[in-house]
């Protein structure tokens, strides 16, 4: 075990910083977003630090109130949480600063409660993230979702109702959650990951382990929004202001694939889902279909927030695609993804934010001119766009990759013809939106076009500066990919694979 | 019948789960979405508690006060406490998740003066 703090500040410092907003608040409302902002750069420090101690002496053991497992809580940091960790932190600390003034657009009598909401909803994924206790993730999974649909309700019309829905949807996931904890607890008598993962393989023909395996799989696929479960996500994530799309598309969804990820490859030993049922084979079936579905009824979207959602739909499938194939290969393309993805999303719904900053409209056809009026967000999109579809230099492309490579060496050559066919797709949804940000203005010329809207209007610095790190650390994170999957995510993934 | 009877808990506890479930999905009325919500997961708890149940047995306390004469020292005297402890951090968390569900509910009636789900979605139209 380790006497070091850093574990347990990751979470400590935005959960009492989530506190002291609305005392602070009250006295000072234009203190609340510093104090965001110096929470969540501690968190960044501190997920940095534990990072760099996992990669120097391999995963980090730390009793909460220094009990022993499996009689205490123990937080667990190996090279996936470190990894997961960094993101959730370092993108939420994105969003905050990218997303101040739609804040102070969209809900200006509501700034302290927001920012509230928004520490308590990264508390819950960062919680979700290092703690190595089934238990104590329900907890912070909830924290997490109530924060969400707190955060989801205060959006336009239509928003209250998308957030009881999501509410529905998300309770039955946790209590599905829970049951499953109650089986395993029942038949093993313990509640510590690491312990389970020891005592479990005596028992993997009981009922009730395959039964509690089966409720993780429906609880954590609600949660995160896998295919024939993911009916809550398109209107809550429509609805939801910008600033809370921001925060809960890239991350909520993630950290969901993260907790899969964990379930079936540590709790569970590979050869459990693989071998004993064919859990990890109807998995990338149920994926292959949300790639599909959610690639083709993008294409039938105006708001492009509402596509957006749909591609989100797609791109937790090729997360689920990377765990359902369980080779190497495959759940190396996941875990890059739950990075790739995350970053994409924020990109994207960052420069959705810009946009209805600067104008309001959503719709995918009134997006013309833009390329004059924004000249620098519509770049920025542009690349993160490439991103998606999987154009070589960004980092789309090389999880993709990663994911293709894993199909053939499961010799699913159907998975990797889908994988290429939803590329496809992707880059006809988002040259739809390319092209009449770019080129309609050509066509509307010889009509004497609105000549007034082409003056240059660019988002503020502020807003701009967020997105242009993201653009950039597409671009980067791409080419430094094959360092990343040589230090990191190669021990992230489990060694008997 | 014999398989019925002697885990008795377990059924009341599915039952329970099932009316719960049916009520959250099945009714058009949100308040009664709620109230399925509520006896979804109060199954649960009970499914929990009944876990750690056991007939005759005392709470995990080694010395009792008042002279008590029976001392839990050995597993088979005592109830397992941990699943009551998890269920108090269940209980808090359905509590919250109840206050929510209401809020949402006053913020939708405050809208649209209705809380059937066919006729919101009438109105959003």
């Amino acid at each position: 075990m380790t006497t070091s703090p850093f574990p347990i500040l990751i979470i400590v410092v935005p959960l009492i910083s989530a506190f002291l907003v609305p005392v602070i608040g009250w006295w000072r409302k234009g203190l609340c977003y510093p104090l965001v902002i110096g929470a969540l750069s501690l968190s960044v420090f501190s997920s940095i630090f534990i990072l760099r101690m996992v990669m120097g002496q391999g995963t980090i053991h730390y009793y909460l109130g220094n009990w022993a497992p499996p009689w205490g809580i123990e937080y667990v940091i190996d090279h996936l949480n470190a990894f997961v960790a960094i993101i959730v932190s370092v993108i939420s600390l994105i969003i905050a600063i990218g997303s101040k003034r739609n804040v102070e657009q969209e809900l200006p009598e509501k700034i302290v409660y927001f920012y509230c909401l928004f520490l308590l909803h990264v508390t819950g994924l960062l919680g979700i993230v290092v703690t190595g206790d089934m238990f104590n993730l329900y907890v912070f999974l909830e924290i997490a979702s109530l924060a969400g649909y707190a955060l989801i309700a205060i959006g336009e019309d239509g928003a209250p109702f998308a957030s009881f829905n999501y509410m529905i949807y998300g309770t039955i996931g946790a209590c599905f959650y829970l049951l499953s904890v109650g089986y395993l607890y029942v038949v093993t008598g313990s509640l510590n990951m690491g312990d389970l993962s020891q005592i479990l393989p005596d028992l993997y023909h009981s009922k009730v382990v395959l039964m509690a395996f089966a409720f993780f799989i429906v609880g954590v696929g609600l949660k995160m929004a896998l295919f024939p479960l993911h009916v809550w996500l398109p209107d809550a994530y429509t609805y939801a202001p910008s600033a809370v799309t921001a925060l809960v598309a890239p991350l909520m969804t993630k950290v969901g694939a993260y907790v899969m990820i964990r379930i079936v490859f540590t709790v569970f030993k590979p050869y459990f889902s693989l071998e004993l049922i064919p859990a990890t084979a109807i998995l990338s079936w149920v994926a292959i279909v949300a790639i599909l579905f959610g690639c083709i009824l993008a294409l039938g979207q105006t708001d492009l927030k509402r596509m957006l959602a749909y591609v989100l739909i797609a791109e937790v499938g090729y997360i689920t695609l990377g765990v359902g194939l369980a080779n190497r290969a495959g759940l190396t393309g996941a875990i890059l993804h739950i990075l790739n993805d995350a970053l994409m999303m924020a990109g994207l719904f960052l420069v959705v934010g810009a946009i209805v900053y600067k104008g309001g409209l959503r719709n995918i056809h009134q997006l013309r001119w833009l390329h004059r009026k924004m000249p620098i967000t519509m770049a920025a999109f542009t690349v993160t766009a490439l991103s998606v579809i999987g154009i070589p230099p960004t980092c789309g492309f090389f999880s993709k990759w990663y994911l293709v490579l894993g199909a053939i060496n499961a010799n699913r050559w159907l998975f990797a013809a889908i994988l290429l066919i939803s590329s496809l797709l992707n880059a006809i949804l988002f040259f739809r939106v390319i092209e009449n940000v770019y080129f309609e203005p050509a066509r509307y010329a010889h009509n004497g076009g609105i000549h007034e809207e082409t003056s240059r209007d660019e988002a503020p610095l502020s807003m701009l500066i967020p997105i242009l790190v993201v653009a950039a650390g597409i671009l980067s994170l791409g080419i430094l990919s094959g360092e990343i999957v040589s230090n990191i995510i190669r021990f992230a993934v489990p060694g008997d694979l | 019948m014999e398989f019925i009877l002697t885990k008795y808990h377990y059924w009341i506890y599915i039952v329970l789960m099932m009316i719960g479930f049916y009520a959250m999905i099945g009714k058009r009325n949100l308040v009664k979405k709620i109230v399925g919500m509520n006896i979804f997961q109060t199954a649960i708890i009970l499914y929990f508690i009944s876990t750690g149940a056991k007939r005759g047995a005392t709470i995990p306390i080694v010395e009792h006060g008042q002279g008590g004469a029976m001392h839990a020292i050995h597993a088979v005297h005592y109830v397992n406490p941990l699943p009551h402890v998890l269920m108090l951090t269940a209980i808090v968390v359905m509590v919250s998740t109840f206050g929510v569900a209401l809020a949402l509910i006053i913020m939708l009636y405050r809208r649209y003066k209705t809380l059937e789900e066919d006729e919101i979605l009438e109105l959003r139209k």
